[in-house]
């Protein structure tokens, strides 16, 4: 058995039953990431010695004969920009190189808690802005299933990890489809939940009113069950809620999947739309109800989007100044300190992100660009709203094509931007959406995305779960 | 095209030192992205509100104004994260 293929309930199953130790199981992973990571470079810091203890306190507790938590001694992995206590969050950014955490994000305090054992802090583009993980400061994640194309982004690094074995699951954030998109490209499972429903606390910000951190996992059993561990309200993210778990068994044969006929005109790979195609020939042989729907304001997303993430963004990022912590740049007087510091610590993306938020804000242009795309994105979510009274869930491919490769959309930002186009309305509206894999295109993974209402988490992983089967 | 000096006006706010090939190069790319951001002069938004958060809020989330203290660890982290400090001061230039 090779311990790194296992999935999350494999791996309890068999510590459990004493068939190996979690010292085995986090040493089996650690080995596999020195010999593979050099060829996929997934992380940027790699907690051997923290993981070790954590596998250690987990083994006695087991030899005890004490009972453990589904995810205690296994094996996970952090996307960089979510703090862990006492490790360095660099976010791939030279502003953030040496900046080492003072707290734990809150997911991560519920996670350790329960006994679960990072192994490190996965690559990402920096400040989660990217569609490629190219635009880490550090280095480029390759995708596993093909070392000549990216890994997705921005959670390229937890997705490639996930799909290479190199960790049991890993936590990535979403802002405009930086989960789902990554998990499409490696093959894997990736989850964003409801807008509220995870915590935010210990999230380096990037967009506030879009953000959310989830799951990447080998299935969707396991993005179930660190979904239910990481979920809930929290007294330190005032945007988080708690759900009304309403314990509603639906059946499944009485849901309808709504299909979005703008997001087939067009502009999507021939391949994707055949597999996705397929997918939905197969959910209709499970005798569940197909229906095209109409999402009118799809062609507005993008830009709506983009308008937002980047003003939020340009606020958001407005604290890396060289004074509190992170790099810092000698200047005759403060402004220079300023200037020069994020001069010299952003990278090209972000620098054009903040300057395209800086721009929509400014007096002049407000109105038209940031109060007119909060407009349509009040009538986007109003689409959704109305595609949701006909049907239950919303299937989507997750990505127009498969991976690209490294290299290929770097020099040109607006083609980049367009891999969202899937995705980014979901983070518009708040809502739940999961990216699995539908199948192959010329051996590269395509992922297929099933977005829920708002706090319907159960029905999307059901409906997922009925698929993977 | 938006010209050379919104762009470095655009710096300026935003408080980053720009290259000259930089500013060159952001010029084309901001213009090329304000382009496509006028897509939406398209949308009638007479009437509309504008949607901040996706989450209608009914919740109260303000709680007491009472100090939460940190443990001494993560006091100490956050004092040390500072680039320049004196004792227990974060130290910046003067501004007046």
């Amino acid at each position: 058995m090779n311990l790194c293929e296992l999935t999350i309930l494999q791996a309890h199953k068999g510590l459990k039953n004493k068939e190996f130790s979690s010292v085995e199981l986090t040493q089996a992973f650690l080995n596999r990431i020195k010999k593979q990571d050099k060829k996929i470079s997934s992380f940027i810091t790699i907690t051997d010695k923290q993981a070790l203890l954590q596998a250690e306190k987990i083994d006695k507790d087991i030899s005890a004969n004490k009972d453990i938590s589904v995810l205690a001694g296994i094996p996970m992995a952090v996307k960089d920009n979510i703090l862990v206590n006492g490790i360095k969050t660099t976010c791939a950014s030279k502003i953030l190189e040496n900046y080492i955490a003072p707290y734990n994000a809150t997911c991560i305090d519920k996670l350790n808690k329960l006994g679960a054992v990072i192994l490190g802090k996965t690559n990402l583009d920096e400040f989660a802005m990217g569609a490629s993980t190219e635009n880490s400061a550090f280095f480029t994640t390759k995708n596993p299933k093909d070392l000549s194309r990216v890994a997705g982004g921005s959670s390229g690094g937890s997705a490639a990890a996930v799909a290479d074995n190199l960790c049991v699951y890993a936590l990535g954030s979403d802002t405009g489809g930086s989960i789902r998109q990554p998990a499409s490209f490696c093959g894997v499972v990736g989850l964003k939940p409801t807008y509220g429903t995870v915590s935010r606390y210990g999230l380096v910000a990037f967009a506030s009113s879009l953000d959310q951190i989830g799951p990447i996992t080998k299935n969707v059993e396991d993005a179930k069950i660190v979904f239910d561990v990481i979920k809930g309200k929290d007294n330190l993210d005032s945007t988080s809620v708690d759900i009304k778990i309403e314990n509603s068994k639906f059946e499944m044969k009485n849901l309808k999947i709504g299909i979005p006929k703008e997001y087939f005109i067009g502009g999507m790979d021939k391949e994707v739309e055949n597999i996705i195609r397929q997918g939905i020939a197969k959910f209709k042989k499970m005798g569940i109800v197909i229906k095209e729907i109409s999402l009118p304001h799809t062609k507005y997303v993008v830009p709506t989007y983009y308008i937002i993430c980047t003003s939020e963004a340009s606020s958001n990022l407005a604290r890396y100044d060289g004074i509190k912590y992170g790099l810092f740049k000698k200047g005759k007087n403060l402004i220079d300190v300023y200037l020069g510091t994020r001069g010299q610590g952003f990278g090209d993306e972000v620098k054009r992100r903040i300057m395209l938020g800086t721009y929509t804000l400014s007096s002049g242009y407000y109105d038209a660009y940031y109060l007119k795309a909060q407009k349509v994105r009040a009538l986007i979510k109003q689409d959704f709203d109305k595609a949701f009274e006909q049907v239950d869930v919303i299937l989507t491919p997750t990505a127009p094509t498969p991976s690209f490769k490294i290299g290929e959309k770097i020099n040109n930002p607006l083609e980049m931007y367009l891999a969202d186009i899937f995705t980014s309305s979901v983070n518009l509206v708040g809502l739940p959406a999961i990216s699995i894999n539908a199948g192959f295109a010329n051996s590269l993974p395509v992922g297929m995305q099933i977005i829920g209402k708002p706090f319907q988490e159960n029905q999307i992983l059901e409906i997922s779960k009925s698929f993977e089967s | 095209m938006i010209d050379k000096k919104e762009v470095e006006h655009i710096a300026k706010l935003a408080k980053l030192d720009l290259k000259e090939s930089e500013i060159k190069k952001f010029q084309k790319d901001i213009s090329e992205i304000l382009d496509y951001f006028n897509l939406l002069k398209q949308v009638d938004t007479n009437n509309v509100k504008p949607l901040f958060y996706p989450v209608e809020y009914s919740v109260d989330s303000m709680r007491e104004d009472k100090e939460n203290s940190q443990t001494l660890e993560t006091i100490n982290r956050i004092i040390e994260s500072a680039p320049e400090r004196k004792e227990r001061y974060v130290k910046v230039k003067k501004i007046l």
